[in-house]
């Protein structure tokens, strides 16, 4: 429909296509030669060419064990290991590279931290009478292991609930956030609604009463500038969680960030090489941080990726990214509002929220949405996107997604809503 | 690109989802069951009524896509009023031809409504829609017969 709309449109990245010719798989086509429109990238983002690069010549030139293999390869193996960890705190703006930590993915990372409050002692020790809060908006990863932490400690979960449009309900913060919260853990951007977060004033908040607190920056650190340096030291988290693959990084690794302290005083994660100082028969001393927290070989390879991804989207630049996201995402939100039954769940001010739009449509199960939408090349989630909660809280079962990236176009948006009332019509609605 | 979704979406399974049959849930039952697909979230709750060695009744209530409703509702008019036996061989039967991957002829004597399935074979992603009600079918009869020596 409106490619001059679309020419109209402020924010969006200037030379779109050269970005999207840096991701080969755009250019593929599917099943009856339809193109890919792949507006899944909230799920994971498609990988440009210089990560796919990056990794093929660590592992064609300088595959080696790193830390341990006393050889050529395994200093350049290290080298780049290392200097992956320098990007990421580069990306993130850590206050130290050694703060930087990597692991699996955003839900070890969270896991991680769970875990280790719940095995500490002293100060940071988890027990009968504490609370831990979470927020009615999360991921399954940022509940589960709070749900197990508060299991085996003993100490009670409570959770921020959520308003009709949306947004965290923060009516009753002081109530939740109090002398006995011990963790306030919530997501940054939501990956079902799209909100986003006061992270800043709900950090701040948790400090006052001495509180930890972590941040699931999963769907955050794909599309917002984030600079932990700049931020005032009450309002900056004590962790900060994402996953590599949506980040146009590879699957397989994840970054925990946390502040020093904090890393320092809590008690290791997995035992094994690499995070031991000292190992004896009958006890052991430990590395210090990141090391005390990598046990066993990392993924080498997928560091090298994610560095590469990472200064890619430094490259383009977070505020450049930023602003074609909000711009996509105000475009969707006026073409999705032209579907006859369509309800967006969540904020339906772009402003107000990140690249993620979840939809039901009177009539057409989620499923039943991206199966047809999938027959015309389309690529959306259907279902509760692992944010189950979230969808009890609207009354729905499960919903259609549709997120945009950097690489996403308006004639995209116009291709899914041009679907979508199809749709409708295939159904006979 | 119609033609394939059509192969899918047959005029019955929409018809079954527009107007499930034996929708709801009845008492007498000797048991109920709740089974979910956790990939996407599709549930249902199932209850069985045997009597004298007949399936007597199949209740169900249920959230879920066409194809897991119009299964449900296809599945309760193949089951209900059968012998136990005879049902458990028509659940085998529309098994094989789930799990076929579209090479399996389905015998419309043996399946009436449920030969409109054939197309969902050919869908993996989607055959465990059209297999939530048969099995949780299967669990909360294996349940009543425990129930009822």
């Amino acid at each position: 429909m409106s490619s001059q709309t679309a020419a109209r449109l402020d924010g969006l990245l200037p030379e779109l296509e050269v970005i999207r010719a840096d991701f080969p798989i755009l250019s593929r086509t599917l099943a009856d030669g339809q193109p890919l429109v792949y507006l899944d990238s909230a799920n994971t983002s498609q990988k440009p060419q210089c990560v796919i690069d990056a990794m093929v010549d660590h592992l064609e030139r300088h595959n080696a064990n790193v830390a341990r293999a006393m050889h050529q390869l395994g200093a350049e193996s290290s080298e780049a290991f290392e200097a992956a960890r320098d990007k990421v705190a580069a990306f993130i703006g850590a206050p130290s590279r050694d703060e930087v930590l990597f692991t699996k993915n955003a839900s070890e990372a969270l896991n991680l931290v769970a875990n280790t409050l719940a095995w500490a002692r002293g100060p940071l020790e988890v027990g009968e009478g504490d609370e831990i809060v979470i927020t009615e908006m999360e991921h399954h990863s940022n509940i589960v292991p709070w749900q197990l932490l508060t299991q085996r400690t003993g100490a009670t979960l409570r959770w921020f609930g959520l308003t009709d449009e949306g947004h965290l309900d923060l009516s009753a913060v002081d109530d939740l956030i109090t002398e006995r919260t011990k963790v306030v853990s919530l997501t940054w951007v939501s990956n079902m609604l799209g909100t986003v977060n006061p992270v800043a004033a709900i950090t701040k908040r948790a400090h006052e009463v001495g509180a930890l607190v972590v941040v699931d920056a999963s769907q955050a650190a794909p599309q917002l500038p984030i600079d932990l340096a700049a931020m005032p030291e009450d309002e900056r988290p004590d962790f900060l969680a994402f996953t590599g693959h949506k980040v146009v990084g590879p699957t397989g690794i994840g970054v925990l960030w946390g502040a020093r302290a904090v890393l320092e005083a809590l008690p290791p994660f997995l035992g094994g090489g690499e995070m031991i100082e000292t190992v004896r028969m009958e006890s052991s001393t430990y590395a210090g941080i990141p090391h005390k927290f990598e046990a066993g070989t990392p993924p080498i390879v997928e560091a090298v990726g994610l560095g590469a991804a990472v200064d890619y989207l430094s490259a383009v630049g977070l505020d450049a990214v930023h602003a074609h996201e909000q711009a996509l995402t105000g475009y969707a939100l006026e073409g999705l509002a032209t579907v006859p039954g369509l309800r967006v769940l969540g904020p339906l001010d772009a402003r107000e929220r990140g690249g993620a739009i979840s939809f039901e449509i009177d009539g057409v199960h989620p499923h039943d949405v991206a199966q047809v939408l999938d027959v015309r090349g389309i690529a959306v989630r259907a279902g509760h996107h692992c944010a189950r909660p979230a969808h009890a809280r609207f009354g729905v079962q499960s919903s259609t997604r549709m997120s945009s990236y950097l690489y996403t176009t308006p004639t995209e948006i116009d291709a899914l809503v041009e679907a979508l009332h199809y749709t409708r019509s295939y159904f006979k609605l | 690109m119609s033609a394939e979704l059509d192969s899918l979406y047959q005029e019955i399974i929409l018809d079954h989802y527009k107007n499930p049959h034996h929708k709801g849930l009845r008492d007498p039952y000797e048991a109920e069951v709740h089974h979910v697909n956790p990939t996407c979230g599709d549930e249902v709750t199932l209850r069985v009524h045997v009597a004298d060695g007949v399936v007597a009744d199949v209740s169900y209530d249920s959230v879920g896509c066409s194809i897991s409703q119009a299964s449900a509702s296809v599945m309760t008019d193949l089951v209900i009023g059968k012998p136990v036996a005879e049902a458990m061989a028509v659940h085998e039967e529309f098994l094989a031809l789930m799990q076929g991957k579209g090479t399996v002829e389905p015998d419309e004597e043996v399946l009436e409504d449920g030969i409109a399935f054939a197309g969902v074979a050919k869908f993996p992603a989607r055959v465990k829609c059209a297999l939530l009600s048969w099995m949780a079918w299967k669990d909360a009869t294996t349940r009543s017969l425990e129930e009822t020596p």
